[in-house]
C-alpha cells in the first residue's frame, strides 16, 4: 500500500513538473521609440508587441513560452546602435520587432546583419532600410515611403492643386521623403516652389516661413515627425499662411492632435496599410487590445507591430529557437494571412503593401479621407 | 522681396533677438560681477519655462481670466527660478570665488546637464515636447503678406521693456550702484560698506528670474517647451554675451540682435545663393560668422576698454 501510494505521488510530482517545465521560455526583442517626441508611436507598438506575445503565452498548442524584452532607441540612430547591439549580442533573444524611425533602422541594420539577428522593421518606412542592402536579417512588415509618397502626390494633384513648397528634416527620413515626393509630384504635373532642409531639433522656422509665405503656395509638405511638424504648423499660423499642410505617415500619432489642438484640423497625412476599422482583423485586434488595458492607444503602426511579433512567434514555433533557423523561415514569408492582410516577403525581405490610406485631421481626430466631411465637400480644405 | 515680406522678416530678427538678447544679459550680469561663465544659465531657462507650465497646470481650474493665469505664471516661474539662482550663488559660487575659474565652469556645466536630465526623467512624460498654453491673445492685423499678431506684439514690447528696465536698474538705482561697484572693483565697493555676499545674490537672482522670462516668452511664442529647449539658447546667449563684450551690457544686446539677425540671413540667403544647402545650415552660417568677427575683434564689439562693465 505505501508503495503505490508513493508511486503515485512520485507520478502526481512528475506530471506537475512536466506541466511547469513543458515549455521553454524563448525571449523576442521589441525596439522602439519609448521616450523622446515620438514615444506615442513607440508606446503604441511596444504595448501591440506584448499583446502578440500575451495571447500567444495564452494558447495552449503554443510549444513555447515567449518573453518580451523591450528597448527604448530614442529616435536617435546613435542611441539606436547601442541598444541593437546590446540586443542582438545577447545570444538568449531569437529575433527582434524593431524600430519606428527610419533613420535608426538605417543605422541598425548592419548590426542585426553582423550578429545574425533576424528582425522585423514594424514602422519605418526608408526604402534603403530593406533595398539599400542584401541583408537577409531584415524584414519590413509594412510599407515604404516609395508607395505612401506616390500616393500623396497623386491625391492632391488630382484635387486640383499645383503649388508645393517642401520641408523637409535633414535626416535620411527626411531627405527620402523629399526625394520620392518630387520625384512623383513632378511626374503628376504638380509644381515645387521651393524645398527647405531644417535640421530635425530645429525650434524656430519663421525665417523658412516667411520666404514660403512669399512664394504662395497652395500645398506645405512635410517630410518629418509629429515634434516638429507640430512647431511648423503653429509657426504657419502665427504667419498667417493658409496652405494645406499635407504631412507624411510621420505626423500620423494622437500626439500631433493633442499638441496643435485646433489648428490641426485639416492636416493631412498617408499611411501604409488600413485603419483598424478596415484591416481584415482590425476589429479583433483592438478588441483584444482594449482588454488588456493598456493606458495608451496602439497608434497608427500598432497593428504592424502585433503582426511583426506574431509572424516572428510562428517562425520559432516551425523551425525552433535558432536565429539562423527563423531567419530562414522569415524569408520564405509568402501569402500568410495576419491582421493586416496577407503578408509576402519581396526578394528583398519586404512586404507587398498595395494598399495605402488617406488621412485628414478632423474635430480632433484622424479620419479616412473617404469618410471625411472634406471628401463630402462640406469643410474645405486649407481654411 | 516686398515690403511687407521684409517687415515680416525683420518682426521674426526682432522676436528671436530680444529672446537671445535677454539670455545674454543674463551671462554677461554674472561675468560682470563676479568673473564667472554660469554654464547652466540656458537650463535655468528651462526650468523656469517648465515651473510656468506646471503652475499654469495647477491653476488651470482656479481662474477662469487668461490674463490673471499669465500673471500667476510669471510670477512663480520667476520665483522659481530666482531662488535657483540664489541657491546656486550662494552654494556652487562663492564657494569657488577662489578657485580658478575654470571650476566654476565646470561646475555651472555639470549642473545644468543635472536640471535637464532631472526634468526629463522626473517631470511627467518628461522627455516629450510639452504644448504651451496659449494665454495671449492671438488676433491680429494683416497688412499683404505681412501678419503682426497681438501675442507677438506683447511679447516682443514686453521683453524691450524688460531690457531697458534691467538698464534703468542698472544704471538708476541704488542697486544698480552696488552691483556696478562690485563689478568694478569688489575689493574697494567692500572697503565702502557693500554687502558683497548679497549684492552677488541679487545679481545672481536678477539673471536667473531674466532666464525664466526668456524661457517663457519662447513657451508663450512657440506654443511648446521641451527639457533640451535651454542647450542651444545657452550657447546662442552666451555667444552673442561673448561676441557684444563679455560683461557689457549695451554689448549683450547687440550680440542677441547680431545673432538672430545673422540666422534670418543665413535662412533666407543661403538657400537662394547655394541651391544645395538647406536652410538647416542657418546656424552654421551664424557661428561662422560670430567667429570671424571674434577673430577681427577679439574683445567683442564693445570692448570693456572702451566702456564701462555691467
Amino acid at each position: 500500500m505505501k508503495s503505490i501510494v508513493s508511486a503515485l505521488v512520485l507520478a502526481l510530482c512528475s506530471s506537475l513538473s512536466f506541466t511547469v517545465s513543458a515549455k521553454d521560455t524563448v525571449k523576442i526583442a521589441y525596439i522602439g521609440p519609448l521616450t523622446g517626441g515620438v514615444s506615442a508611436n513607440g508606446i503604441g507598438g511596444r504595448n501591440s508587441a506584448d499583446l502578440a506575445v500575451r495571447m500567444r503565452n495564452q494558447d495552449p498548442n503554443a510549444k513555447y513560452k515567449y518573453e518580451l524584452v523591450t528597448a527604448d532607441d530614442e529616435c536617435k540612430p546613435n542611441v539606436g546602435v547601442q541598444v541593437a547591439t546590446k540586443i542582438a549580442s545577447d545570444s538568449s533573444i531569437i529575433a527582434g520587432v524593431t524600430h519606428y524611425c527610419s533613420a535608426v533602422a538605417m543605422s541598425t541594420v548592419d548590426v542585426y546583419h553582423k550578429f545574425g539577428l533576424p528582425v522585423m522593421v514594424w514602422g519605418a518606412v526608408l526604402p534603403e532600410i530593406t533595398y539599400g542592402n542584401d541583408f537577409k536579417e531584415v524584414h519590413r512588415v509594412n510599407g515604404t515611403m516609395i508607395n505612401q509618397n506616390e500616393v500623396a502626390a497623386k491625391f492632391l494633384t488630382g484635387l486640383g492643386y499645383k503649388k508645393w513648397v517642401i520641408i523637409h528634416d535633414t535626416t535620411d527620413y527626411g531627405k527620402g521623403h523629399n526625394k520620392y515626393f518630387t520625384q512623383f509630384l513632378t511626374k503628376n504635373g504638380g509644381q515645387i516652389l521651393g524645398t527647405f532642409g531644417v535640421t530635425a531639433d530645429q525650434q524656430d522656422f519663421t525665417a523658412e516661413l516667411t520666404k514660403i509665405k512669399e512664394l504662395k503656395p497652395e500645398v506645405v509638405y512635410f517630410g518629418g515627425l509629429t515634434p516638429i511638424g507640430i512647431r511648423i504648423r503653429t509657426q504657419m499660423d502665427r504667419l498667417g499662411i493658409k496652405a494645406v499642410f499635407e504631412g507624411t505617415s510621420g505626423i500620423k500619432s494622437d500626439a500631433y492632435i493633442e499638441g496643435l489642438g485646433k489648428l490641426s484640423e485639416g492636416s493631412l497625412s498617408f499611411i501604409e496599410g488600413a485603419p483598424w476599422e478596415k484591416l481584415p482583423g482590425g476589429l479583433e485586434f483592438i478588441a483584444k487590445y482594449n482588454q488588456q488595458k493598456y493606458p495608451d492607444a496602439p497608434e497608427a503602426y500598432g497593428p504592424f507591430a502585433y503582426t511583426a511579433a506574431n509572424l516572428i512567434m510562428d517562425a520559432i514555433e516551425k523551425a525552433g529557437p535558432n536565429r539562423k533557423k527563423v531567419m530562414d523561415v522569415l524569408n520564405k514569408t509568402n501569402n500568410v494571412e495576419t491582421i493586416i492582410g496577407k503578408v509576402s516577403f519581396d526578394d528583398h525581405r519586404q512586404n507587398i503593401v498595395p494598399l495605402i490610406s488617406k488621412y485628414v485631421a478632423q474635430d480632433g481626430k484622424w479620419v479616412v479621407w473617404e469618410d471625411s466631411l472634406y471628401a463630402k465637400k462640406q469643410r474645405k480644405l486649407g481654411q | 522681396m516686398s515690403f511687407d515680406i521684409f517687415l515680416q522678416y525683420l518682426l521674426n530678427g526682432l522676436m528671436l533677438g530680444v529672446i537671445y538678447a535677454i539670455v545674454a544679459v543674463g551671462f554677461t550680469l554674472y561675468f560682470g560681477v563676479l568673473d564667472v561663465i554660469k554654464f547652466s544659465h540656458g537650463d535655468i531657462l528651462m526650468v523656469g519655462a517648465f515651473a510656468g507650465l506646471t503652475a499654469y497646470i495647477g491653476i488651470a481650474g482656479t481662474f477662469d481670466s487668461p490674463w490673471l493665469q499669465l500673471l500667476v505664471l510669471v510670477l512663480i516661474s520667476l520665483s522659481v527660478a530666482a531662488f535657483l539662482g540664489a541657491v546656486i550663488a550662494r552654494y556652487l559660487i562663492l564657494p569657488l570665488q577662489k578657485a580658478p575659474p575654470i571650476n566654476t565652469l565646470l561646475v555651472t556645466l555639470m549642473l545644468g546637464l543635472a536640471l535637464r536630465e532631472a526634468v526629463r526623467l522626473f517631470y511627467p512624460n518628461g522627455s516629450n515636447p510639452k504644448p504651451f498654453p496659449r494665454l495671449l491673445p492671438t488676433d491680429g492685423i494683416v497688412l499683404g503678406d505681412f501678419t503682426l499678431r497681438s501675442d507677438s506684439l506683447i511679447l516682443l514690447l514686453t521683453g524691450i521693456i524688460c531690457i531697458v528696465a534691467v538698464q534703468r536698474l542698472i544704471t538708476r538705482s541704488k542697486i544698480g550702484l552696488a552691483i556696478r561697484a562690485v563689478a568694478q572693483d569688489s575689493e574697494t565697493a567692500r572697503i565702502m560698506g557693500i554687502n558683497f555676499r548679497q549684492i552677488v545674490l541679487i545679481t545672481f537672482m536678477l539673471g536667473s528670474a531674466l532666464a525664466a522670462l526668456a524661457g517663457l516668452m519662447n513657451g508663450l511664442y512657440y506654443n511648446e517647451v521641451n527639457f533640451s529647449m535651454g542647450l542651444l539658447l545657452g550657447v546662442i546667449g552666451f555667444s552673442a554675451a561673448v561676441v557684444g563684450g563679455l560683461g557689457n551690457f549695451y554689448g549683450a544686446i547687440v550680440g542677441g540682435f547680431l545673432f538672430a539677425g545673422l540666422q534670418t540671413i543665413g535662412a533666407v540667403l543661403l538657400p537662394a545663393i547655394l541651391p544645395d544647402v538647406p536652410s538647416a545650415y542657418k546656424d552654421v552660417f551664424a557661428f561662422t560668422v560670430i567667429i570671424i568677427i571674434m577673430g577681427l575683434k577679439p574683445t567683442g564689439l564693445i570692448s570693456e576698454k572702451s566702456s564701462e562693465r555691467v
